[in-house]
Parts: C-alpha cells; structure tokens; sequence
C-alpha cells in the first residue's frame, strides 16, 4: 500500500481525523483543528466578503464605471460603525430600518403568494382528483388527507386560545401529522449527511492512503 | 367502372386531397394586443388555425412585423402548428406595429398573410394576475393594524407554551448548579424575522439571569446581530438593575463560517459545560452538529427555529422545541409588545380564515363537483 506524498493531502486528512476525534472525547487535537477551523474561516471570510462585495458591489463600479450613486448605500452602510460612538450610536438603526423595511417590502407579497395562496390551492380539493379514469378515488383520498392534514396542522399553531375540547382534538391529529413529515425529512438528511461522511472517507481511502483505486 | 366514371372519380380524390403543390390555407382573424400585466416590450399577436393545419403538411406558422404605417414587413419569428400565438417580446415601447401571419408548409410555401395591428407596447404598472396577492396582503396588513391598535389599549390572550415553562425551569436549574447557560442566535442575519424573535427572547432570557445571576454565554456568528445581541443583553441586565454583572465578554463573535461557527461552539459546549443550552433563530446544516454536542454534555437543551428541515433534528436532540410559529408566539408572549401580539393575533385571524376557504372550497368541489371557487385561487 503507498501512501500520498502530497503534504497538503496529509495536513487535509490529518485535519479530518482531529475532528473525528471528538467522537472519542474532547481532547487537544480536536481543539487544535477546531481553533485552526475557527480562525481560518474568519480570515477567510473577510477574503470573501472583500472580493465578493466591496470589490464587485463598490469599488469596480465606482473606480472603474464611476458609478458614483453607489457612494450613497456605502455612506448608510458606514453608519453600522456609529456603534462604537455611544453618543451616536443610533444612528446605526438607519441601516437596520433600511434593510428591515426593503426585505420585508419584498418578502410580505412572496410569502403569501407562495406560501399561502399557492398552498391553500393545492390544499384544497378539486375536481381534477376525479378525473383519474382508471382510479378516481384514491386521488380523493390523498386529497383529502392532505386537506385534514393541513387544516389539523393549522389548528395546532393557534395561539388565542388555549388547546380544549375539538381544538384539543384536531390539534393532537395535527401534531401526529407534523411529527410523520418530521420522521421523512430526519431520515431524508440523515442519508444526506452519511453521504457527506462517505466523501470523507473516500477522500481518505483514495486520496491519501490510496487504499482504494 | 364504366368510362365516364374513371374521370369523376380521380377529380373527387383531387378536391379531396387539395390542390397538389398549392400554397397551404390562411390563418383567420389574426389581431395583436399589448402583451397585458408586463413590464412592456412585448406584443401577443393571435390567430385562428389554417384550415390545413389539421394535416400534416402544414409545417407552422410564419410572423413578419413591420413598424408604423409604412414600415417594411421583416420576419420576427415562427411557431409549430398547432399553435395559435406568437409572443413578440422584441417591441420597443411606444411604436406601433403591424403583423402578418402565414401559414407554411414542409416546402416552404406560405399561405396568403393575415393581417393583424396596429398595435404598441407598453408598461402595466398593475399585474391583474396578482390581484388576489395584493388582496391577501391588504387583508394580512390590516387585520396586523386592528389587532396592534387593540393590543395597545389591552392585553390580548396567546395561550402559553410549554417550551416558555421550560426556559424559566432551564434558567433555574443553571443557576442551582452555578454553570453558565449558553444562548444560540443562530447563523441569521438580522433582518430574518427568527432572528428578531431570538433577540426578543434573549432579552427576556437575560432579564431572568441578571435577576438570579446566572452567567450567560452568548457566542455569535453574524457581527450586526453580535452588535445588537449585546445591547439587548446590556439592556436587561440594566432593566433589572444589575449593569455591573453585565461584561462585553458575555455576547462576543465567534465566526461568520457556518461550520466555523458549529466548530466552536461544539467545543464551548464539551469545554465549560453550559447546564442549559437555548438553541433560536435561524439554523441551517449546523443545527445537527450543535443540538447532538449539547445533548453529549447532559445540559438541558431548548431549542426554537423557523426551518422546517432543522426541526427534526432540535425535537430528536433537544428537551423542548418551538416549532416554527411558536418561536414568535414565545417572543410575542414574553415580551408582550403590542406589535407582536397585534401579529400573532393577525397571524391567527388569517389561519381561521384559511380554514374556512380550504374547507368551503373543498366542500363544493366535492358537492358540486365544481371548481367555480377554488378557481379563484388559480386551479385548472
């Protein structure tokens, strides 16, 4: 069996054992990659942050197609700083009401379209489900299980008034339904996640003790 | 077959057959129109299909445009037989235009032009399409007013939850074992509204560790919610009158690195041992790393997010959870701000009304057999 020679190889998959490591206990290999993971990404981030917004967003079309307009959301931008004025640290709520009162503008109609609208028409049923010649009642069925489904869902996120009677009721089948998708979408990451480990390890396996050809 | 028969014959299976090698037959009653509820620069020109467009000789449809009155026809586009509209999305706004539609064999032979225009393009500033969104949102906003301006002058009713129970037991539990609890907010940004939520019920959260003097670790990973987390914490602990348990080392940044960010607090977590974990706000990839390394050191761990898919993992590792909605419920019900309140209400409001139209339109398709209503919504 050869091995990489490659340093960068055996610094990456020595890395990758560090962090493996934490499977065992808290110890100081793990501490050291975590603490060299940390700093590394917030260096790295400032990297990205300059080359991907100060450099693309300000500087190019400023510098280059004197673009001046841009100087405005830069100066508001710059008002995150009065923070560390006390007396004018305010003054920083400019951007954050900015910022707040653009995405909700953009989200409030998205939402409800997509969320709401969209989800109530494929809530609620329709004479479509009857047109399966072949099977035109379990296209019933499924739609009428989807429309308890959401409608007990609902009832379970109502807050005026407190969980009793048929609310209670309705509530608990809601829940159960909440639960069914919860125990899919828990398995469906899990199968992703145990991918990302099999990388991992073929990086390991192929790359750097090349056990695998 | 007699031998004036042979003749008649073979000029029937002529007429039946159509004139060999002729040009195919015209669209009918071509017209074109502003293409409606867009941004401009479009025309829709439209057509009755050619008599021949049944067979299979036809081959499609031809579009030629010209510009005013005197323009010279140039070819803008073909579609497929079959098909009865062409969309020009090459107009420029403000000019009227003329169209022709010819009907074109395999051969290449077009049939006498319909003629269609003028017509000009132009911007609609209103998009009829969404009308029932824009409905939807008047609705949303005002029952958000009705409901604001009654919490202001009253208390309003949101039934208590029991992830909120947990916290206060969580809090003292820390506080009787002298170990510090471990406030989350999540990879957000602030303006995500589970971030705002968080911040709220941090706010309440150090409210409860400034009365007891519980330490409170606040490790963040956005800096303009690092900045805002730590003046809400600074502000508890003044509402409560102890500023001088409050230090800056308390809410400080850790990473902007997702992974970074789980990296750290894995280790802060097995390192000073936090008896309480409170997981809110928003989560991604990393709410699985984080919620099995709090649940590997025994602390009581409560966990609140918007994220549907990062649920599951808080409700497997995690003691309590709020579940999407309840997140702001729980923010609303601590901090009891009228506009939160006014939104939660609103936000109920809105759910009995969904309830109401799924289960009235389901009721009459299933009646009537009919779509009539939910087809307001947009279903074929």
């Amino acid at each position: 069996m050869t091995m990489s020679t490659d340093p960068w190889v055996w610094l990456a998959a020595l890395l990758s054992l560090f962090i493996f490591s934490y499977l065992y206990k808290d110890n100081p290999l793990f501490k050291f990659a975590e603490h060299l993971f940390t700093g590394l990404s917030v260096g790295y981030l400032i990297v990205i942050y300059y080359n991907n917004i100060v450099r693309s967003y300000l500087l190019n079309p400023v510098l280059a197609d004197h673009r001046w307009v841009l100087l405005v959301p830069f100066a508001i931008g710059l008002l995150y700083l009065f923070r560390f004025i006390p007396k004018l640290s305010h003054l920083m709520l400019i951007p954050i009401a900015i910022t707040l009162g653009i995405w909700n503008g953009i989200a409030l109609p998205l939402t409800i379209e997509a969320d709401i609208i969209r989800q109530m028409q494929g809530t609620m049923i329709n004479t479509s489900m009857f047109r399966n010649p072949w099977d035109p009642y379990t296209g019933l069925a499924v739609g009428i299980l989807i429309a308890v489904g959401v409608i007990c869902t609902i009832t379970y996120f109502f807050f005026s008034r407190e969980h009793k009677g048929a609310l209670k009721v309705s509530a608990h089948i809601g829940i159960w339904f909440v639960m069914i998708g919860f125990g899919a979408s828990f398995g469906y990451t899990v199968m992703a996640r145990v991918s990302l480990l099999i990388g991992r390890l073929q990086f390991m396996f192929t790359e750097w003790i090349h056990l695998i050809k | 077959m007699t031998r004036a028969t042979g003749p008649i014959a073979l000029a029937l299976l002529l007429a039946l057959a159509g004139p060999l090698g002729a040009a195919p037959a015209p669209p009918g009653d071509a017209r074109a129109y502003d293409t409606p509820d867009d941004q401009g620069g479009s025309i829709t020109v439209e057509w009755r299909l050619s008599p021949d467009d049944a067979g299979t000789r036809l081959a499609g449809y031809e579009v030629h445009r010209a510009a005013g009155d005197t323009g010279r026809f140039q070819p803008v586009g073909q579609v497929p037989r079959g098909n009865t509209a062409y969309n020009d999305g090459e107009a420029a706004d403000g000019i009227d235009y003329r169209y022709r539609v010819a009907a074109v064999d395999a051969d290449g032979a077009a049939s006498a032009p319909a003629e269609a225009g003028p017509a000009r393009a132009r911007e609609q500033w209103f998009k009829a399409g969404k009308a029932n969104v824009l409905v939807a949102t008047a609705l949303f906003v005002a029952m958000v007013l009705v409901f604001l301006e009654r919490a202001r002058r009253g208390r309003l009713f949101i039934r208590r939850l029991a992830g909120l129970d947990a916290v206060e037991e969580a809090v003292g539990r820390a506080t009787e074992m002298g170990r510090p609890i471990l406030y989350c907010l999540g990879i957000g940004l602030l303006d995500y509204i589970s971030t705002l939520a968080a911040l709220n019920i941090l706010g309440q959260v150090a409210r409860k560790t400034a009365e007891y003097g519980t330490p409170l670790v606040v490790p963040t990973c956005e800096p303009i919610v690092h900045t805002v987390a730590r003046e809400v914490v600074k502000e508890s602990y003044a509402a409560k009158g102890r500023p001088d348990l409050f230090s800056d080392d308390m809410v400080y940044f850790v990473t902007s690195d997702q992974m970074g960010y789980a990296a750290a607090l894995s280790g802060i977590m097995a390192r000073e041992r936090p008896a309480t974990n409170l997981f809110m706000g928003y989560y991604a990839a990393e709410a699985l790393v984080l919620a099995e390394s709090g649940a590997a050191t025994g602390a009581i761990q409560i966990a609140g997010t918007d994220q549907i898919t990062q649920l599951p993992f808080f409700i497997t590792a995690c003691d309590f959870t709020l579940m999407g909605e309840e997140l702001y419920a729980a923010s609303a019900y601590l901090s009891q701000e009228p506009l939160l309140v006014g939104t939660i209400k609103a936000q109920d409001f809105g759910k009995v009304l969904i309830i109401l139209l799924v289960a009235v339109g389901s009721l009459a398709a299933l009646a009537f057999r009919s779509d009539v209503f939910s087809g307001w919504f947009g279903i074929k």
